[in-house]
């Protein structure tokens, strides 16, 4: 991949420019429903990382090994039981949190087999979400790009409802960046964000 | 026959070994041959060399066609030719008939030199270590330092994993197609009926059958027949043989009334009259002594700490004599040692068989995997 690509790649997925400035050189990493390889070929060519990609799709599985990533078929909802405890410096899960059903016990194994987790989710507050809802209709947007009957998110939530899930869980927030459209919001993030990254550990 | 993608017509080579090889179990074989066949060209680095390890019944006819025998194609013509996923126009594939074969290289049926008579009862046991002993030595006769790849399926892909062990540094990438680390106990027992079979079959003759002039051929098709059940699905074969009856109603004898008995019994006939029985009861020996992680400790972990190569392990869903359970946990030592692995399990009908069929997803998987092996000597 070519810097360039790069830039194009970053500028459509502002999430993966947010996670890679978090991840240090040379780290190890898990990517759950890593889809074609992108953001661990990403973090591979700008961290070193040492990564691999849990995915269950088919033909995802091809573009991952055409990505030149390494990729293990497997399914999120029946948990990580393939991989060890403490296996692992980061465990990321990039725009799938929210089509999870088993989100709290994955959130957990996240945490099992990773020193710190990382989630992307779109953030069901943003007020373009709020005012669809206020007009009587289910949200349609970049992010959420589904209608009601196909979309594949099971479990939205809002910045508020994911932090209150950490404190549930006794899970400690270590960063956070909110954007929208690839710009950094800072003023009202539940409100302006359109969506949401997080870092986070579990609570000494 | 579809010859357009086929490598086309290959010819089988012989090599001799006059340095003496000494099997795992103690045993001398003092001088040997291995017969083989090669498809591509090796490049002036001679980094583009694969090796294509054979199963139970397999052998060195891996891809293409004899001139005189036009509907002899090779066992894995499918995956291997110009083109194929194995495309034999960037890599240079060899395929060799393994030690104790029944194919040409030297095994239980061949004359042994010091007593000008069928090696039989004799031949010591093979197992997958000494193969690739064995194969190492071809790829010096080749000048091969390094293959690219190492591949098989089921039992090839024991001694595709082996060599990352034997000679972490001579190969780059593993190929590991519907195996598993060590066989079960169930697994084992298949083994040990077929064995039995052959054994018990009182034109056996404790191995030395040849001098008598007779063959074990109701054993070997026993096996065979045993054996040959485990490597489908209960799916395929209901799908295949389901309940139909040959003559469409119910005879009330012992004859062959049901599809499957007739297929079944096909299968056993054509293969007691080309396999060896020594040499079938050497193969599932191998099967059952592979076991890396004995010499660890039974810590399959440590067994690979010392592998260096990157790793493709595919299985498929309906096969359930290497089930996909036993390859998932293969990738979690390969994990666990911090190796570059991908693992696929394949959706698929036909059992262990799988392997060897033509399938969309499957092949689909092996090219992009190997594009990519290709991309790092094209560089």
């Amino acid at each position: 991949m070519s810097a360039h690509d790069h830039f194009s790649l970053a500028a459509a997925r502002p999430d993966f420019a947010a996670i890679a400035a978090w991840i240090p050189p040379g780290a190890s990493v898990l990517d759950l429903g890593c889809g074609d390889g992108s953001l661990l070929r990403y973090l591979q060519d700008t961290r070193k990382v040492r990564g691999y990609g849990v995915e269950i799709d088919d033909l995802n599985i091809v573009a991952c090994i055409q990505n030149g990533i390494n990729v293990i078929h497997g399914d999120l909802e029946s948990g990580l039981s393939g991989f060890e405890s403490d296996a692992f410096d980061y465990v990321l899960l990039s725009q799938t949190l929210q089509a999870t059903r088993h989100t709290e016990p994955l959130v957990q194994e996240m945490l099992r087999v990773g020193r710190e987790g990382v989630v992307s989710f779109p953030n069901f507050g943003h007020w373009k979400a709020r005012l669809n809802v206020i007009r009587g209709h289910m949200p349609v947007s970049d992010e959420l790009p589904y209608q009601w009957y196909d979309t594949p998110n099971v479990h939205l939530c809002t910045l508020h409802d994911f932090e209150s899930f950490c404190a549930d869980l006794s899970l400690q927030i270590l960063d956070r960046r909110v954007m929208t459209g690839g710009s950094e919001v800072h003023l009202l993030p539940n409100l302006l964000g359109s969506m949401a990254v997080y870092r986070f550990k579990r609570a000494a | 026959m579809n010859t357009s993608n086929s490598i086309g017509i290959v010819s089988a080579q012989r090599a001799h070994f006059d340095t003496p090889l000494t099997f795992q179990s103690g045993a001398v074989l003092p001088r040997y041959d291995l017969v083989y066949e090669t498809y591509g060209t090796l490049n002036a680095g001679k980094s583009n060399a694969i090796l294509v390890c054979h199963a139970l019944s397999g052998h060195h006819h891996v891809a293409g066609y004899y001139a005189d025998d036009p509907k002899n194609v090779g066992w894995w013509d499918n995956m291997i030719g110009p083109g194929k996923p194995i495309d034999t126009r960037k890599f240079f594939v060899v395929g060799l008939n393994n030690l104790g074969g029944c194919h040409g290289s030297t095994g239980p049926s061949s004359p042994d030199p010091e007593t000008g008579k069928p090696y039989g009862a004799s031949f010591p046991v093979v197992t997958v270590e000494d193969w690739v002993e064995s194969q190492a030595r071809l790829a010096d006769m080749l000048g091969i330092r390094q293959f690219a790849a190492v591949t098989g399926g089921s039992l090839g892909a024991m001694q595709a994993l082996q060599w990352s062990l034997s000679f972490p540094d001579r190969v780059r990438h593993v190929l590991a197609i519907a195996t598993a680390p060590r066989l079960t106990a169930e697994n084992i027992a298949f083994n040990d009926v077929a064995r039995n079979a052959i054994l018990t079959d009182p034109d056996f003759h404790g191995g030395n059958y040849y001098e008598h002039s007779a063959v074990p051929v109701r054993g070997l098709r026993l096996a065979r027949m045993l054996g040959h059940i485990t490597y489908l699905s209960d799916d395929v074969m209901a799908d295949k043989f389901g309940r139909e009856l040959l003559s469409g109603k119910p005879n009330y004898g012992y004859g062959i009334e049901f599809e499957i008995e007739s297929y079944l019994r096909y299968q056993g006939d054509k293969f007691a009259a080309y396999f060896d029985a020594n040499t079938y009861l050497l193969m599932t020996k191998a099967l059952d002594y592979f076991d890396p992680a004995r010499k660890c400790g039974d810590d399959l972990d440590k067994a690979f700490a010392v592998a260096r190569a990157n790793f493709l392990v595919l299985s498929f869903t309906t096969d359930w004599r290497f089930s996909p359970e036993r390859s998932r946990t293969l990738v979690k030592s390969l994990l666990h040692n911090h190796l570059n692995v991908s693992y696929c399990e394949i959706t698929s009908t036909h059992g262990h068989d799988s392997f060897l069929m033509q399938h969309t997803h499957y092949h689909e998987v092996m090219h992009a995997y190997l594009e990519r092996i290709a991309s790092e000597f094209s560089e």
